[in-house]
C-alpha cells in the first residue's frame, strides 16, 4: 500500500469516529440541565410562550426525530441556527475558527521554537546550567496557570511598560480589517500589503500567544530532552560516534532525528489540547476565538452552538492526527510497512 | 608470535585503570590492563561477564559513557598517546584507523536512516569520498562484505535486514576507511551460528587481505580460539593471563583459565566435566546417577502440527474478501518424549523451535495436528483455558532469560510460591514457605536469598529461582527453553548440572530447547533437528552428532567453532571426536 492509500484509508478510518461523536454530543448536549427555551422566553414567560418557542427550537419533537432532522441538517451543510446570536452556527464558527487557530498557532510556533533547542541542550549538557534552566521552565510552566501568566504579562507589558496594546481582542480600533482571504490577521494585512495593519494585529497577537507558549512549552521540552537522553544512550549512536562523525552530525542526523519520534507525537497532543482549552486567555485578552464561543453557548445550552463546536474541533483533531501520522512515516521508514 | 623489540607495536595499553562514577562512589572497573596488539595481530580478550574486556576497548576508542573514566595509564596507537588526546583528535581517528564493530548488529545501526546513506556519512567525514562519488562508493563497501544486490540494499532500513546482513553492513561501515586496527566487540553473541561463521570469516578475510590488526571480545572462548592469534583472559577488571592461543589451550597457567576451559562445552565429556574440582558442591561431587530407565511408554506424542501464523488482512484484502497463507511456523512435525527421556530440539533462529514448545507448553493454540500427554489429547483445551486444567501441573517451563521471566516485584520466595498457591492449592503460608526453603535447597539456593528480589540476584541465582519455580509442581516434563543462554560459561556449567540432578531425582523428562549443539550433546538423550518449521533429523544423540545424515546438521556441527587446541580434540574433524566423547 503506498502512503496515498495509506492516508486515505486513515480518512476512512475517521468516519465512524466523527459519528460517534455526532452521536454523543447530540446526547450530551440533550442531558444538559436546563431548558433553552425557558431561557429564551425570559423571566416573565408565560408556559403557552416557551411551549411556543420550544416548537420553534425542535425541542418537543421526540429526540429520535429530533436527531434524524438534525443528520439531514449535517448532510446539507447546515449546523443550525445559534439561539444566543441569532446568527447561523457555520458562519459563526468560520469567522471564530480562525481567530483560535492564529492564536495556537503562534503560540505552538513560538514553543516549539523555545522548547525544543532547550530540551536538546538540556540533554546534551546534562546536569549543566542549561539543563538546570530547561527544569525550572518546565515547572513553571505546567505550574503557573495561563490567566495568571496572561495577567502578569498584560500588567508588566501594558500597564507598567506600556509596550504592548491593550489586550482587546485581534485588531486596535485605528486599523480596517484586511480583506479575508486565510483568516489569520497578520497574513492577511500581508498580502493586502497594509503593513502598520499587519503590524498592529502581531502586536496583538504577541502577548496571548506568548502566554500559551509558556504553558505548552513545558510538555514539549520534557519530552524532547528525555526522548534525546535515551537516543544519545542507544546502541546506534556508539557506532556513530566510533565511526569518527562529527558531533554535529552525531547529534543532529542520528541523535535528533531518532528523538523526534515522540516529539511529534507530544506535539499533536499539546496543539489538541490547547485548541480547546485556550478559552482562559481568549476571556483575559479579549480574543474573539472559538473557546468563549463554545462557553458562552454552554451555559445557555445553545445546543446548536455546541454540537457545531464540538464536531468542528472533532474535524480538526482527525485531520491533525493525519497530519501527524504522515510527519511519522516521513520520519520513521519502520511506519510505511504496516500503518 | 610477539612482536620483536625493533617492530613496535600497534596499540599498547599500559597500566590502563578505568573507573566509573556511581551513586555509590567511583568503582573501578579496569585494573592496571596491559596489552599489545602487533601489525597485522588478531587478539582475543576472554572474559565473562563484569570482566572489563568491553571497557577496556571502549578506552581505546575513548568512547566511554559520561560516568567512565581513565584514571591512569597510557594508550599509544601508532605512535600516538591515545589516552591524553583532544576528542577532535581522536574524532578524526576513529573509523579511519580504530574501527569497532558491536554486539547486537541491529541496535548498533540507525534504525531511520538507509544502511547505504550510514555508510556514506564515514566516506564523507573521513574524506574517503566526496559527494558524487559518496553513493557509488558505499554499494563498492557493500559488495565487498558480500552482500547481494548491494545497489538495491544501499536503499534498506536496518528492520529489512535481517541481523547477519546487519552485521554485515555495521562491518562495511567499520571498515570503509581500511582502518589498522579492527575492535569487535562481541560481534556474533545472538547470531546462529551458521551466520556467525559466515561473519567471522569474513572479518578474518577482509583484515587479513588489508593486513588490518584485529581485537576480538568475546565471552566464547572456542571463538576466541578459532580466530586469534593470541588470548587475553580476564577477570574482574584485571588480566589474568596472556598466552599464544596453542600455549593457552594446552598450558593454560591461571586457575581461572584452566575453570573457563573447563566449563567449555566442547571438551568435557559429560555435564560434570563443565565443573572445576573446588566448585563442585557436595551433592555434586558425585558422579551422576545412572540414567533412570526410559520406559517404552511415551509420556508425550506430538504428531503433524502446524502452526500458522496469519497476518491481519489489509483493508484492501478485506474488501476483496481475501486473505494471506499465512507463515507456516510449525510445518507439521511429529515426534515423542518417553517418560524419563530428555530429547533436544535444535535449530538456528527463526526454525520454529519456540513456537513447537510454547504450543507443547499450550501456551500457544496449534493451527493443527495432536498433542498427547499421558495418552490424553491437549489440544482439545484452548491455551488460554489451559491454566485451569489439572495437567498444567504436569507441564512446566524453564524460560530463556532468567531476569525477564521473573516479576521484578516479587522476591524470590513469592516467585517460587505462585504455582504452589495456584496450581497446588496451597494457601497456609507456613506450609508454602517450608515447601519454597525445601525447593531452593533441592535447586541449590541458599535460603537466606528467598526474600531478596530478582534485581538483588545474580543471573545464575535467578536461574535457579526459575527452575524452582517450575519443579515446584512436580511437573512430569519440564520445557528448557534455552536455560542457559543468557549466562557465562561457569554459571551454564553448574545450571546444567543443576538440571541433569534434578532430572534424576524427580525422574521429569526435559524437552531442551537450545541452539547449542553442545550443550545438548551433554544434557539429551535424544535430539531433534528443526528448519524452517520441519524435522530435517532426529535420533540418538550420539548418533545424529558423530554421524549426521542431513546436510543441514553436517552444517550446523561444522559451524561451531572449534579451536584445534582445546584438549580432546582434534580440531575439524569434530563429528567424528563427538562420538568418541558422547
Amino acid at each position: 500500500m503506498g502512503s496515498l492509500g495509506l492516508i486515505l484509508a486513515r480518512v476512512l478510518q475517521a468516519v465512524p469516529t466523527l459519528f460517534g461523536i455526532v452521536v454523543v454530543t447530540f446526547l450530551l448536549t440533550r442531558a444538559l440541565p436546563g431548558d433553552p427555551a425557558a431561557y429564551f422566553a425570559g423571566a416573565a414567560a408565560t408556559p403557552e410562550s416557551i411551549a411556543e418557542i420550544r416548537a420553534q427550537l425542535g425541542t418537543d419533537q421526540p429526540l429520535p426525530l429530533q436527531f434524524v432532522r438534525y443528520l439531514k441538517d449535517l448532510g446539507s451543510g447546515n449546523l443550525g441556527q445559534s439561539v444566543s446570536t441569532g446568527q447561523p452556527v457555520a458562519s459563526e464558527l468560520l469567522r471564530r475558527l480562525p481567530a483560535s487557530l492564529e492564536l495556537t498557532l503562534t503560540a505552538l510556533l513560538i514553543s516549539v521554537s523555545v522548547a525544543i533547542p532547550l530540551g536538546v541542550l538540556a540533554a546534551v549538557r546534562q546536569d549543566t546550567w542549561i539543563d538546570q534552566l530547561c527544569r525550572f521552565v518546565v515547572t513553571a510552566g505546567v505550574s503557573l496557570p495561563t490567566f495568571f501568566t496572561g495577567l502578569l504579562l498584560v500588567y508588566v507589558f501594558y500597564f507598567l511598560l506600556g509596550w504592548a496594546p491593550a489586550p482587546l481582542g485581534r485588531l486596535d480600533m485605528l486599523h480596517i480589517t484586511p480583506p479575508p482571504v486565510t483568516g489569520f490577521l497578520v497574513i492577511d494585512s500581508l498580502i493586502a500589503r497594509e503593513w502598520s495593519t499587519a503590524w498592529s494585529a502581531l502586536k496583538q497577537l504577541l502577548l496571548p500567544s506568548i502566554t500559551l507558549a509558556l504553558f505548552t512549552l513545558a510538555p514539549i521540552a520534557r519530552m524532547t530532552r528525555a526522548s534525546m537522553l535515551q537516543a544519545l544512550a542507544s546502541e546506534y549512536l556508539r557506532t556513530a560516534r566510533a565511526a569518527g562523525l562529527s558531533s554535529s552530525r552525531v547529534l543532529m542526523v542520528y541523535a535528533f532525528r531518532n528523538a523526534l519520534l515522540p516529539v511529534v507525537t507530544t506535539l499533536g497532543m499539546v496543539f489538541s489540547f490547547t485548541l480547546g482549552a485556550n478559552v482562559l486567555v481568549e476571556k483575559v485578552f479579549a480574543w474573539p476565538g472559538i473557546g468563549s464561543f463554545a462557553i458562552e453557548a454552554l451555559v445557555v445550552s445553545d445546543y446548536a452552538a455546541v454540537q457545531g463546536f464540538v464536531l468542528s474541533m472533532a474535524v480538526l483533531f482527525v485531520l491533525l492526527n493525519l497530519v501527524i501520522d504522515t510527519l511519522y512515516t516521513l520520519i520513521d521508514p519502520r511506519v510505511r510497512i504496516d500503518g | 608470535m610477539s612482536a620483536p623489540l625493533h617492530n613496535p607495536p600497534l596499540l599498547a595499553v599500559r597500566d590502563l585503570c578505568v573507573e566509573f562514577a556511581t551513586r555509590k562512589g567511583p568503582v573501578t572497573a579496569v585494573r592496571a590492563v596491559n596489552l599489545q596488539v602487533a601489525k597485522g595481530e588478531t587478539l582475543g580478550i576472554v572474559g565473562e561477564s563484569g570482566s572489563g574486556k568491553s571497557v577496556t576497548s571502549y578506552a581505546v576508542m575513548r568512547i566511554l559513557d559520561r560516568a567512565g573514566r581513565i584514571v591512569s595509564g597510557g594508550i599509544e596507537f601508532g605512535g600516538m598517546q591515545l589516552h591524553s588526546a583532544d576528542e577532535a583528535m581522536m574524532s578524526d581517528l576513529r573509523g579511519r584507523e580504530i574501527s569497532m564493530i558491536f554486539q547486537n548488529p541491529r541496535a548498533a545501526l540507525n534504525p531511520i536512516r538507509q544502511v547505504g546513506k550510514q555508510i556514506e556519512d564515514v566516506l564523507i567525514r573521513h574524506a574517503q569520498a566526496t559527494h558524487d562519488q559518496a553513493k557509488q562508493k558505499a554499494i563498492e563497501a557493500l559488495e565487498k562484505v558480500r552482500i547481494r544486490d548491494a545497489a538495491k540494499r544501499y536503499h534498506a532500513y536496518p528492520f529489512e535486514l535481517s541481523g547477519g546482513m546487519c552485521q554485515r553492513v555495521v562491518i562495511a561501515i567499520a571498515l570503509a576507511c581500511r582502518p589498522q586496527l579492527l575492535i569487535a566487540d562481541e560481534p556474533t553473541t545472538g547470531l546462529d551460528v551458521t551466520t556467525q561463521k559466515a561473519v567471522m570469516e569474513l572479518v578474518r578475510e577482509l583484515t587479513r587481505s588489508e593486513g588490518m590488526s584485529t581485537l576480538l571480545i568475546t565471552h566464547d572462548l572456542g571463538l576466541a580460539g578459532e580466530y586469534c592469534d593470541r588470548i587475553v583472559v580476564m577477570e574482574k577488571g584485571e588480566v589474568i593471563e596472556q598466552q599464544d592461543t596453542a600455549g593457552l589451550f594446552t598450558a593454560p597457567a591461571h586457575p581461572y583459565t584452566r575453570r573457563l576451559i573447563r566449563s567449555t562445552p566442547h571438551s568435557a565429556a559429560t555435564v560434570r566435566d563443565l565443573l572445576p574440582e573446588d566448585l563442585r558442591t557436595p551433592d555434586l561431587r558425585t558422579p551422576l546417577p545412572p540414567a533412570a530407565a526410559v520406559s517404552a511408554e511415551p509420556l508425550l506424542e506430538v504428531r503433524d502440527l502446524v502452526k500458522v501464523f496469519e497476518s491481519p488482512p489489509s483493508l484492501i484484502q478485506r474488501l476483496r474478501g481475501k486473505s494471506d497463507a499465512g507463515y507456516r511456523a510449525v510445518d507439521g512435525i511429529s515426534f515423542s518424549i518417553a517418560r524419563g527421556e530428555s530429547v533436544g530440539l535444535v535449530g538456528e533462529s527463526g526454525c520454529g523451535k519456540s513456537t513447537t514448545s510454547a504450543m507443547v507448553m499450550r501456551l500457544l493454540d496449534a493451527t493443527s495436528g495432536s498433542i498427547r500427554f499421558k495418552g490424553q489429547e491437549l489440544t482439545a483445551v484452548s491455551a488460554a483455558a489451559f491454566a485451569s486444567t489439572p495437567q498444567r501441573r504436569e507441564l512446566q517451563m524453564v524460560f530463556q532469560d532468567p531476569h525477564e521471566s521473573l516479576n521484578p516485584r516479587a522476591t524470590a520466595a513469592q516467585s517460587i510460591a505462585d504455582p504452589l498457591r495456584r496450581l497446588e492449592g496451597m494457601t497456609d503460608g507456613a506450609a508454602i514457605r517450608n515447601r519454597v526453603e525445601e525447593l531452593a535447597t533441592q535447586v541449590g539456593l541458599p535460603p537466606d536469598l528467598l526474600d531478596r528480589l530478582p534485581h538483588q540476584l545474580s543471573g545464575g541465582q535467578k536461574a535457579r529461582v526459575g527452575i524452582a519455580r517450575a519443579i515446584s509442581t512436580r511437573p512430569e516434563l519440564l520445557i528448557l527453553d534455552e536455560p542457559t543462554a543468557a549466562l557465562d560459561v561457569s554459571v551454564q556449567a553448574v545450571v546444567l548440572n543443576l538440571l541433569a540432578d534434578l532430572k534424576a531425582a524427580f525422574g521429569m523428562s526435559y524437552l531442551f530447547v537450545s541452539h547449542d549443539l553442545e550443550v545438548v550433546r551433554l544434557l539429551c538423550d535424544r535430539v531433534i533437528v528443526m528448519r524452517a518449521g520441519s524435522i530435517v533429523e532426529a535420533g540418538p544423540t550420539a548418533q545424529v552428532l558423530s554421524n549426521p545424515q542431513a546436510e543441514y546438521t553436517r552444517e550446523l556441527l561444522s559451524a561451531i567453532p572449534r579451536p584445534a587446541h582445546l584438549p580432546g580434540h582434534a580440531g575439524r574433524q569434530a563429528p567424528a571426536v563427538i562420538a568418541g566423547a558422547a
